[in-house]
């Protein structure tokens, strides 16, 4: 089932999260997460034996899946690049200053300052 | 230590979802459909009564789009879609004042093929891009998709050319699309009355003049989108740009 996927996908970036010290490992994690989350979403509008909700020459009349949580995703989605590109821009900075982007390095780096 | 605290979270919070959220949700692949307000966007019938849809048949409808996907993103949740274009043009912003705090500026090695075939490809790529958000009523796609298939063909001019730089036309491409979209909503305020309306009568389903304001909304959005997105991606290779 979908959910299943959806829910372990969730757990796989939350682990990532918590258990890494790269922060651009967490960031991936982050958008793994976040495509979960749409799976997720996407999953509850399916229904069995319906279409995609595209009046066609193939499907002239509606037998369609719900198109309202598709819409919602995608703007999910667009939301979602714009976090990706802000964060790795700050990964980016945070690379130029420290040198670095480990957190465990970046706190000895900065002791050794100190 | 930190590994097994990290196990310990997630199966907490896997166990939750699984356990305790999952019975609560309806049966995978079984909903009902007429409980539910999409039922109203799929038929088109949210001022009206209920008549069944029928493909290069029915004509005069409140929203004239085939894609009902793009009925709802462009016309029925417009209002959505322009806050959507709004936190797109925040991160972008946040990049572009990021980016030109430092100098720095990635440098590719030029391959001969690369670049020759760039050329021949890069206006295909505009075009197909173009077909996708101008028929973004008619066909899955629409003026995000559209436009990100424009930047890729930007940043792929960046990795064939060395000294290809975006101008500022992109900005200025950006700032008049994103006016032009209020300004449509507007012009629906001053004749339905209601901002983001649709204030062009609809065709019959199925044919690309037939959406009333949905294709030049989503044109608009395309352009937006492309010149965002190809800025986006040449201020994450070059700071400090003139």
């Amino acid at each position: 089932m979908i959910y299943y996927i959806a829910f372990i996908l969730i757990g796989v970036g939350l682990y990532g999260i918590v258990s890494q010290k790269n922060l651009f490992k967490q960031l991936v994690s982050l958008t793994i997460i976040d495509t979960a989350v749409n799976i997720f979403i996407v999953s509850l509008g399916y229904l069995d034996g319906a279409e995609a909700p595209i009046y066609s020459y193939v499907t002239p009349v509606a037998n369609f899946v719900d198109p309202l949580p598709q819409a919602l995703v995608l703007t999910a989605i667009v939301i979602g690049v714009g976090i990706l590109a802000l964060a790795s821009m700050l990964l980016i900075h945070i690379n130029e200053e420290h040198g670095s982007v480990d957190v465990e390095e970046i706190r000895a780096a900065k002791e050794v300052i100190e | 230590m930190r590994r097994i605290w990290a196990l310990l979270i997630t199966a907490v919070f896997v166990y939750f979802l699984i356990g305790i959220y999952l019975p609560t949700l309806p049966e995978f692949g079984n909903i009902d459909m007429f409980r539910r307000v999409s039922f109203d966007y799929i038929s088109k019938s949210t001022t009206r009564e209920y008549q069944p849809v029928e493909f290069k048949h029915s004509k005069g409808l409140e929203e004239g789009s085939a894609n009902v996907v793009t009925s709802i993103v462009v016309n029925y949740r417009s209002f959505d879609t322009l806050g959507e274009v709004t936190v797109l043009f925040t991160a972008a912003l946040g990049v572009g004042i990021l980016a030109s705090i430092r100098k720095r500026r990635v440098e590719f090695e030029e391959h001969r093929v690369l670049s020759v075939a760039t050329g021949i490809v890069f206006p295909l790529i505009l075009l197909f891009g173009a077909y996708i958000f101008i028929h973004g009523h008619l066909t899955p796609g629409g003026g995000f998709p559209g436009g990100t298939v424009i930047a890729l063909g930007v940043l792929l001019l960046m990795l064939a050319k060395n000294e290809f730089k975006v101008t500022d036309v992109a900005k200025y491409t950006e700032q008049i699309a994103g006016s032009g979209y209020v300004l449509v909503g507007l012009i629906g305020m001053a004749i339905a009355g209601v901002f983001l309306a649709n204030f062009f009568p609809t065709g019959i389903v199925g044919e690309l003049f037939s959406a009333g304001v949905v294709p030049i909304v989503y044109t608009l959005i395309g352009f937006k989108v492309g010149a965002e997105l190809s800025s986006l991606v040449s201020e994450l290779r070059e700071g400090d740009r003139a």
